[in-house]
């Protein structure tokens, strides 16, 4: 079946969902498609809050400084001065579809604090923030009645004469494939925490979007700046909210001691993330961990506070290791959490291929840069969200509808079709989804170096060889997981191709990358983006960005 | 440690003639490729349900289908059957849920089934969709500021909030079970949230829409809703709440409330009677006074334990109800 939209969104998170009720406002045909019903987008997990200097006392201009220091002077500062900005604007707006934010005594809103800020301008519902944002934003496309193809999986971009003009997706319900033409393409799909294991992500977060762009050419950028979490769960991996820290959480080694007045004597536990996991990784390595973790302390804050504004978190250490964190503390280790990186956009989201634009998690504008300071994220997908469903929906007034695309659409279905009969050769995607996990967790992680990332890359092109005779044990067409999982696992794959390349590349230190080879930050050399472009079954083409600095010279950074 | 899990599995290998590939609509029993599959998984006594589900799909069938995201209880994605009662199975504890080391799941017979343990959850989705979840601002909307309203006034809605769509008080809602078109738990509890949130401008309309059939008179006050909700919702709370706030904008005497006595025959007819369905019908069902009137009881067999200590401290105000009820001449 063939589709026409004016403007198509892939993906139905936070990020998704802004920019398709942006462009239903702008009066764009708008679909958004998902491999997952909207709210069970991982948006959804997010617990802590979200950033805005609305505040007395607080302007954007610190917390524009606040997220560039904690970038480590890789965010484009162009970039971070319009989402500082904008930020007041689009939490009002929030408030204004009836997100319930937290109030203070007066009824405005009130807030929290989060690491790498120096003011507490986290705006929070209980913890489960990103919960109550994804159902307002839900809330908001049903009242707009926004199509949705719920469900759809998306296999393909269609991108004819290097613009982009649709997807390929498969409708799980029936197990069709169907073309959906769009005069623009705004590619919004979230992380691939799954290139990593363990990771606090969900187990649909694997890099779709990247790779999907990444194949018809557009650039990835800053691929190598993967954040690990300072605090999740022992074993599973699940996220230990950072608001248990802006509430007054410690973190303690075996001997009880609070380490970080050793690693960050000011901000203490509210360090960056990329210091705080760094410093337990070190605790952790010297002995002074307990089982390959350290604990996370709130019993001094008390059964009030934890119930009342952490019960999420209670919850999950309750029901996955049996610990009640009102009475014990809560043995935690850094994970896999977020990607700086991905697709390289300008400040409206598009990429240079026209018709591509990208928002969210997967997109690298780049505001992050280094090192993503908690409660920025959802923001980013806002503010970015609504200005790539903007953009797209001017850009598709200047282009025509695109014709054609059965060939497309039927070279996708015979792919997808000589996939399914592959015969089984004994290699599953179970499997290699497990050893590439462990494998990136292993040389990628934390602390990295050459010899490390080149095993990591062999690692990793072995995988892909294998990749190529994994077969799809299941032969049914309607809601085929196999099948979808042997292509996450395709795009799995190059996502990490990706993030090692760029790791290789850049030779220093400097936010999530620690190069134990190159300990020092170096901006004579590396105050610029790797920008990595696909090679087509050669490597990948490797290119560099310079970093817009508007106002904030880099300086030494110290916590 | 050895686990036994029994699968309800629906194969459909046949590849559909396009457009017909509609789900099995319930009783999900009389679809014709519905069969038990019993594997056994070695996993430890801490895993969940799903933990052995994944464990079968990634290890012994990939055909096995199941839909999950979070692991942990947040994207509502896993509601299923676990011995015939509608769970989580991502934190459905294998040894407190199995006897003797086994387990049954499957989709759960009030739900048209997709495939496998996928239920079709269509009808929880246009339920929603009814209810018009979302806000109708009241005007004027502050320009560039917040509305002030103060924050009990948000955290009340926040029981709500906490929803994820599990659909598992709808799949076990027996007011569901007989009337397919009633609005249902979840819903209804959406429906207070936008109902009482004081930015909106809708309450009343609203208010009158939640009282028509199929409504809020149309719960029997089976309490599945509470005991199965994994977040602590309780939807039933919600709609007793929405009840009043219906009952003090003057929606008394309408189709909604007298469509409660019919609503009443056809759980008798059904054949699935207890003691709060009869209520309403016991008392000659005095449209208003009557369902409040069962209230108390339930409350008190809250109180005596046979509920989940979760609502024990979040019942509405019961002085409250009793007023409504003076001024209606329903207790002395
Ligand atoms: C546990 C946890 C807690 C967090 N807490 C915070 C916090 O407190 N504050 C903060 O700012 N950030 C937080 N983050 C980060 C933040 O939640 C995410 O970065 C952000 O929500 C990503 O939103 P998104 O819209 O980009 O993607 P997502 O919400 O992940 O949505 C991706 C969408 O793409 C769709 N999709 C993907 N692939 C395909 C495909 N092939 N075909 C069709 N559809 C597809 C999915 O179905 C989904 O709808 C947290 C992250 C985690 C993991
Ligand atoms: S209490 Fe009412 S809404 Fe809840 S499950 Fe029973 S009948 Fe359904
Ligand atoms: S009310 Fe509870 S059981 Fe019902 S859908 Fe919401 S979370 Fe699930
Ligand atoms: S997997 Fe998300 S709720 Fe169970």
């Amino acid at each position: 079946m063939i589709l026409d939209h004016d403007v198509v969104v892939l993906g139905a998170g936070l990020a998704g969902m802004r920019a398709a009720l942006e462009a239903a406002r702008g009066g764009a045909n708008v679909a958004v498609l998902s491999k997952v019903h909207p709210v069970r987008s991982h948006s959804g997990a997010a617990q802590g809050g979200i950033n805005a200097a609305i505040g007395a006392g607080d302007s954007w201009e610190i917390h524009a400084f606040d997220t560039i220091k904690g970038s480590d002077y890789l965010a484009d500062q162009d970039a971070v001065e319009i989402m500082t900005s904008e930020a007041p604007q689009d939490i009002i707006e929030l408030e204004h579809m009836g997100v319930i934010f937290y109030r203070d005594d007066e009824g405005r809103l009130g807030t929290r604090a989060f690491g790498g800020a120096s003011k507490a301008r986290t705006y929070f519902v209980g913890d489960i923030t990103g919960q109550a944002l994804l159902y307002t934003l839900y809330d908001q496309i049903l009242k707009a009645d926004v199509k949705v193809y719920e469900e759809w999986f998306a296999t393909a971009l269609y991108a004819p004469d290097g613009t982009c003009r649709g997807v390929v997706a498969i409708d799980m319900l029936s197990g069709e494939l169907n073309l959906v033409r769009a005069k623009a393409v705004i590619v919004a799909t979230g992380g691939m925490g799954r290139v990593y294991e363990p990771s606090t992500n969900a187990l649909i977060c694997t890099g779709d979007g990247i790779a999907l762009a990444y194949r018809i050419g557009a650039p990835l950028m800053d691929m190598e700046m993967v954040q690990y979490h300072p605090t999740t769960l022992k074993g599973s991996g699940f996220l230990m909210t950072e608001a248990a820290r802006g509430e007054g959480a410690f973190l303690l080694n075996k001997d009880g001691e609070r380490f970080m007045q050793r690693y960050a004597p000011k901000m203490m536990e509210l360090a960056s993330r990329d210091v705080v996991s760094r410093a337990e990784t070190v605790e952790i390595a010297e002995g002074r961990g307990i089982d390959g973790n350290v604990l996370l302390d709130l019993r001094h804050l008390g059964a009030d506070l934890i119930m009342s504004k952490l019960p999420q978190i209670h919850e999950i250490a309750l029901d996955f290791l049996g610990i009640d964190m009102i009475t014990d503390p809560v043995p935690v280790r850094p994970g896999m959490h977020y990607i700086m990186g991905g697709v390289k956009t300008d400040v409206n989201g598009a990429s240079p291929i026209p018709g591509l634009y990208s928002a969210g998690e997967c997109a690298c504008v780049s505001v992050h840069g280094g090192n993503r300071l908690g409660a920025n994220s959802l923001l980013d997908t806002l503010v970015f969200g609504r200005r790539s469903g903007k953009a797209a929906t001017e850009f598709v007034k200047t282009v025509t509808s695109p014709a054609s695309g059965e060939d497309f659409l039927a070279g996708e279905q015979r792919r997808i079709a000589a996939l399914m009969t592959r015969p089984y050769t004994g290699e599953t995607h179970a499997r290699l989804r497990l050893e590439l996990g462990t494998l990136m967790d292993e040389k990628v992680g934390v602390y990295r170096d050459e010899a490390g990332l080149n095993e990591a890359l062999a690692g990793v092109q072995a995988l892909k060889r294998r990749y190529a005779s994994v077969a799809v044990g299941d032969k049914s067409r309607i809601y085929n997981q196999a099948l979808t999982f042997v292509l996450e696992l395709g795009f799995m794959l190059d996502c990490a191709e990706a993030t090692i390349y760029g790791a290789i590349t850049r030779k220093e230190s400097r936010g999530a990358q620690s190069r134990t080879d190159y300990p020092q930050r170096n901006d004579a050399e590396w105050l610029k983006h790797v920008v990595i472009r696909y090679g087509d079954g050669g490597p990948p083409k490797i290119d560099y960005q310079p970093v817009t600095i508007t106002k904030w010279p880099p300086q030494e950074r110290t916590y | 440690m050895k686990w036994t899990i029994e699968v309800g599995r629906y194969d459909r290998t046949q590849a559909p003639k396009p457009g017909t590939t509609r789900p099995y609509p319930p009783p999900y029993e009389n679809a014709p490729a519905k069969r038990y599959q019993t594997f056994e998984v070695e996993l430890d006594d801490q895993a969940m349900v799903l933990d052995a589900l994944i464990a079968i799909r990634e290890y012994q069938d990939e055909s096995l289908a199941v839909r999950c995201a979070c692991r942990s209880a947040i994207c509502g994605s896993c509601g299923m059957w676990v011995n015939g009662h509608a769970r989580l199975a991502c934190i459905s504890k294998l040894r407190d849920v199995a006897q003797d080391g086994k387990v049954t799941v499957e989709s759960p017979p009030s739900m048209p089934v997709i495939r496998d343990l996928v239920a079709d959850m269509t009808p929880f989705w246009e339920k929603n969709r009814k209810v018009k979840p979302w806000l109708e601002n009241k005007t004027p909307v502050p320009s560039g500021e917040e509305y002030r309203v103060p924050n009990d006034a948000m955290e009340n809605l926040i029981q709500e909030v906490s929803c994820i769509s599990c659909g598992l008080c709808l799949m076990d809602c027996e007011s569901y079970g007989v009337n397919p078109n009633f609005i249902g738990p979840a819903a209804l509890a959406k429906a207070y949230r936008y109902s009482a949130d004081p930015r909106d401008d809708k309450t009343t309309q609203r208010l009158g829409e939640y009282s028509k059939p199929d409504g809020v008179w149309d719960c029997t006050h089976c309490y599945e809703c509470v005991s199965v909700c994994p977040k602590g919702v309780a939807p039933l709370e919600q709609i007793l709440k929405l009840r009043r706030m219906a009952v003090e904008a003057g929606f008394t005497d309408n189709a909604g409330t007298r469509h409660a006595e019919a609503f009443a025959d056809s759980v008798r007819d059904s054949g699935r009677l207890n003691e709060l369905t009869l209520m309403p019908k016991s008392f000659g069902l005095f449209n208003i006074r009557a369902q409040l009137a069962s209230l108390p009881a339930a409350f008190n067999m809250m109180r005596a334990g046979k509920l989940p200590p979760i609502i024990h401290h979040k019942i509405p105000h019961l002085e409250r109800i009793k007023t409504i009820f003076k001024r209606l001449g329903g207790i002395k």
